[in-house]
Order: structure tokens, then sequence, then C-alpha cells
């Protein structure tokens, strides 16, 4: 199987557990997971590290720092963010 | 070597965040779900940087912490009404990172066109230039499409839809001249230089397509497009897993993708339209929502706070109904301290939470559960409908298109159809409003002229207030 095919069919998988996964949650729920779902988006991160590898300041590792600093901006205020929401909530 | 160990790694991340996500359906286990998704980021960022090896840190170094820095700063200061315009940005970042790393890994590439002139083979395949391409279009809509929800969702800009002349035209075209031309770069042969041309043409394109797509839909349904935007942003994410052979990313991207997609169809059944409509988009504020109809009401009641007070004194039971208004007003904490109130004196205290109430899904249990309201006594349309009928006073704070019987008997008017809370049935209304202008849909409400409905004027916070100090005399 083709590189492309194996990540198709990750692609699909995934996305067939995120449904099942994400139907559960109640929608009292809906704002913080809409926030760490942000988050999770965040993951691009991986992808831009790898972007940045050398010291010169070529168009690609420009492109490369604004990369990572965006998605560290997602991923540390989405996480925290939520955490913020999901403290606040208690019952009786 | 490493890198299978490096995979294997990834994989246990992969696995922390869909565990972490499952932690979500509770909400007492939903904070430990959230930390399992902030380790499993961890555990990805350095098993990253580990397989990176020795490079040349210093770029990498000063964006982690410029943007960790400002992340944090941003989510430490934000305030719990302001969630859904943070989101939003927070959205767009997201989707800024994963064009950035599509333009990234082009122009890395680019001068490999000096030797072969085929944008693919320099790509090292089809499907590398294709995605690329991918992931540098949603990302550059997902960037602009959530600033402009963002300047609308924090009212820098007016939230009324912005119609361009022809501008369902202008996005077909937009969208199909980028889809064109990332045909045309992936599958053709090219100097560096117009490769470059290009691949920056469609960037541009596509930032503009972002701002043209949401321009046009009006603030009532930015929830909607939030929730879309957000799906946008993980499908970025997943595009660019394919450009770097990265299954990590891909799932990652796929999960948020698939809370998108379902958080967009709840909020479109909440509000009656289809999802088709929502992703052509262009809705919102045009034919579908009628003529503004404003004015006209002949039989409206109105009473005072002190009026409040009298009838809620001898009541046995009360439903909160907040709305936007609420979050304008900021009255979470005066809400709460009536209903402490209330409860205090032997009144069962209910809050009736519409899905599409407030400006995101879900900003309402937020909100309240900021102000110490205890999630349980929160309840779903679905659940809490029928409890109208037997309730004493229903008061509705800030909320106006939610509460509209007119979607259940009134086949005529643009809301027919759309589920509401059924407010109209308690025995006594009190609607909390600043004015008698119409909310988000722009029509008229026949619940403020129903004979057991008074219409209190004012701020919500203040009028929570005047009934508190009223309630403590008596």
């Amino acid at each position: 199987m083709s590189e492309l095919m194996i990540g198709l069919y990750v692609f699909v998988l995934s996305i067939v557990v995120g449904f099942e996964v994400i139907t559960k949650v109640p929608p009292t729920l809906h704002t913080p997971l809409m926030s760490g779902a942000n988050a999770i988006s965040g993951i691009t991160i991986v992808g831009a590290l790898v972007c940045a590898q050398t010291g010169d300041a070529s168009f690609a590792n420009i492109f490369g720092f604004f990369a990572i600093s965006f998605a560290m901006i997602n991923v540390v205020g989405g996480f925290l963010v939520t955490d913020r929401m999901l403290r606040m909530f208690r019952k009786r | 070597m490493t890198s299978s160990y490096i995979s294997l790694g990834y994989l246990g991340a992969a696995m922390l965040f869909i565990f972490g996500l499952s932690q979500l359906s509770k909400v007492r286990t939903a904070r430990r779900g959230n930390t399992m998704a902030a380790v499993a980021m961890l555990a990805a960022i350095v098993l990253t940087l580990i397989d990176l090896g020795s490079v040349d840190y210093r770029y990498i170094i000063a964006g982690l912490i410029a943007g960790s820095a400002i992340g944090a700063i941003a989510a430490m200061r934000v305030q719990m009404t302001q969630m859904p315009e943070m989101v939003a940005l927070f959205n767009g970042v997201g989707g800024a990172a994963s064009a950035l790393v599509g333009l990234s890994f082009f122009f890395a590439n680019v001068h490999k066109l000096a030797d072969n002139p085929s944008v693919s083979a320099m790509l090292g395949g089809e499907h590398f230039a294709v995605t690329t391409v991918l992931s540098l279009l949603v990302g550059a809509v997902t960037l602009t499409g959530s600033v402009v929800a963002f300047l609308k969702l924090s009212g820098r800009m007016t939230g009324d839809p912005i119609l361009l002349p022809l501008r369902h035209l202008l996005n077909i075209v937009l969208l199909g001249g980028t889809l064109g031309i990332g045909v045309w770069i992936t599958t053709g042969v090219f100097t560096p230089a117009s490769a470059i041309a290009l691949i920056l043409v469609v960037f541009f394109a596509a930032l503009t397509l972002g701002v043209t797509a949401v321009i046009p839909i009006g603030g009532a349904d930015m929830p909607v497009v939030i929730s879309l935007l957000n799906s946008y942003s993980g499908v970025a994410a997943a595009m660019t897993g394919f450009v770097l052979s990265n299954n990590l990313l891909i799932i990652a991207g796929s999960l948020v993708g698939a809370s998108g997609l379902i958080l967009t169809n709840i909020m479109c059944k909440a509000m009656n339209r289809s999802l088709a409509n929502v992703m052509l988009g262009g809705f919102g504020g045009d034919s579908q929502l009628g003529e503004k109809d404003t004015g006209g009401y002949t039989t409206v009641k109105e009473s005072s706070a002190e009026e409040v007070a009298l009838v809620l004194e001898d009541a046995s039971s009360c439903i909160f109904v907040p709305g936007y208004g609420l979050a304008v007003a900021q009255a979470q904490h005066a809400t709460r301290e009536l209903a402490d109130l209330l409860q205090k004196r032997g009144c069962k205290v209910s809050y009736a939470i519409h899905p599409v109430a407030g400006r995101m899904p879900g900003h309402m249990n937020v909100l309240l559960a900021e102000a110490d309201v205890p999630y349980d006594q929160l309840f779903e349309m679905d659940v809490i409908n029928g409890d109208f009928k037997s309730t004493d006073v229903s008061i509705v704070l800030g909320a106006n298109d939610v509460v509209n019987p007119a979607a259940l008997n009134d086949k005529s008017s643009p809301m027919y159809g759309m589920p509401i809370l059924n407010v109209h049935e308690s025995r006594m209304v009190f609607v909390v409003k600043r004015s008698l202008s119409p909310g988000f849909a722009g029509i008229r409400n026949e619940l403020f002229e129903l004979d057991n409905t008074n219409m209190v004027f004012g701020d919500a916070k203040a009028v929570l207030t005047e009934i508190i100090s009223e309630l403590k005399a008596a």
C-alpha cells in the first residue's frame, strides 16, 4: 500500500473515531470542547518544527518561525483557556 | 532506528488525544481529559525535536517561546464573555500555521525546479504537491475567515451581513481559481520564479476567499461559522500531515475536523438550517430571514423590578432563560445571586439553555459556571421544555429569537420550524430586555404581546440587582 493510501486510511478511520467520541460530549461542555479541539488542531506545530531547521534567514525559515509561533499560540492558549473554563464547572 | 521509536511515541500521543477527548464526555473527568490532550501535545513536540537531531535551533526556540508567551497571556486575560472571539482568534492562528507550513515547505524546495521543472517531483511526488497546496489553501481561508469572525464577534466590525454585489459568483471564481491554479501547479512544469508567483497567487486568493465567504454572514450565525472554521483548521492540520507523511498530524487533525462538523451540525439543527446551506456560505440576513419587522407591537405590558419581586415572593418554581444579552450585560453573577435568594425562600430554580443561546455552542454554560451556578441546575431544551407548563415564573434574560412562539405556530414566519424554548407556556413570563428591538433574526417576537408576558426594560444586570434588593427588603 502506498504512503498516500495509508494516510487516507488513517484520515478516514480517525474521522470515524472522532465522530464516535465527540457525539458523546454533552452540550454543557461544547464550548470547552471547541476550544480544546482547537488547541489540538495546533498539532501543526509538529509540521512547523520541521520547517525551521537551519539558522539562515531564508523564506523557508522565516515562514517556519511564524508557523511555530502561531501554532504555539494556538496550543498553549487553547489548552490553558480550556482548563480555566473546566475548573469552573462544579456540582452543588 | 530512532525513527521507529519516534513513530511509536507518536502513536502513544495519538491515543492520548483520543482518550483525552473521550474524557470530555463527563463534566467530572473533562479537566483531566484536557490535561491528557495537553500532555499528548507536549510529547509530540518533544518527540519531534528529538527526531530533528542536531539542527540549528535558533528559529525554533524563538518561535516556541514567542508563541507560548502570547498564548498564555491571552488565555489568562480573556473574559468568559469574550470566549467566542478568543476561540475564533486561536482558530485563525492555527489556520495561519498550516498555511505557513505549506509555504515554508514550498520555499525550502523551490530551488530544485532549476534542475527539474516539475513541481510535483520537487515536492517528492504528486500527492505531496496536492496536499501542500491544500494545506496552504485551507489554512489561509481559516485564517482570514476566523479573523473576520473575530472582528464581528468582538463588535469591531458590524454584525450585519455585508453583501457584495455578485458575491456568490465572486466566491465561486475565487474557489475555482485557487483550485484550478493548484491543480496546474501540481501537474505542470515551471521555473522557480513562476512557481513562486503562482503559489503566492493561490495564497492571496485563498486569504481573500476567507474574507468574502464570511462577511456576508450575520452575527447571529457566528456560532455556526466558528464551528465550521474549527473543523477547517483540523482539516488543514490533517493536510499538513499528508505533506509531511506524519500520521499523528493526520489523526489529530481529523479528530478536530470531526468535532467541528458535529458542532456545526448541532448548531444548524438548532437554527433550522441545512448544513449544505452553511457550507455554501453567504447565508444569514438576506432572503431567508425575511423583512425586518421591528415595530408594530400593540399590546405590550410593562413591569417594574418591584412588580417582578412581588410575583417572585410567592413563586414556587422559576426558570431562567439566559441569552446573549446576559453575556453583554455581564449579568451572570447577579442571576446567580437572585437564584440563591429564591432558593432560600423555597422556590425551585432551574436554567433553560437553548443550543444557540449566546455566541457559541455551550457559551451560556461557561458563563453560568463562572458565576458558580451548579451545572446540574442547567437543562437542555429537550429536557426542560415539558416543565414550562408547570412553572410559575419564567425570566427571559436577554434572549429573543429562541423563545419566539412564531417558530411553532406561524407558518409564514421565516423562523417557522426552529426549535424553541416553550417559555410562553409558563404561568407568568418576564422578559428583561433593553428595548423592543428585534433579535438577530430581525423579526418581531409574538411572546412580547402574550397575556402572560410582561416586559421589564433595562440592562439585565441593573434590573436583576433591583429585583434582588426589593426581594431582600420584603
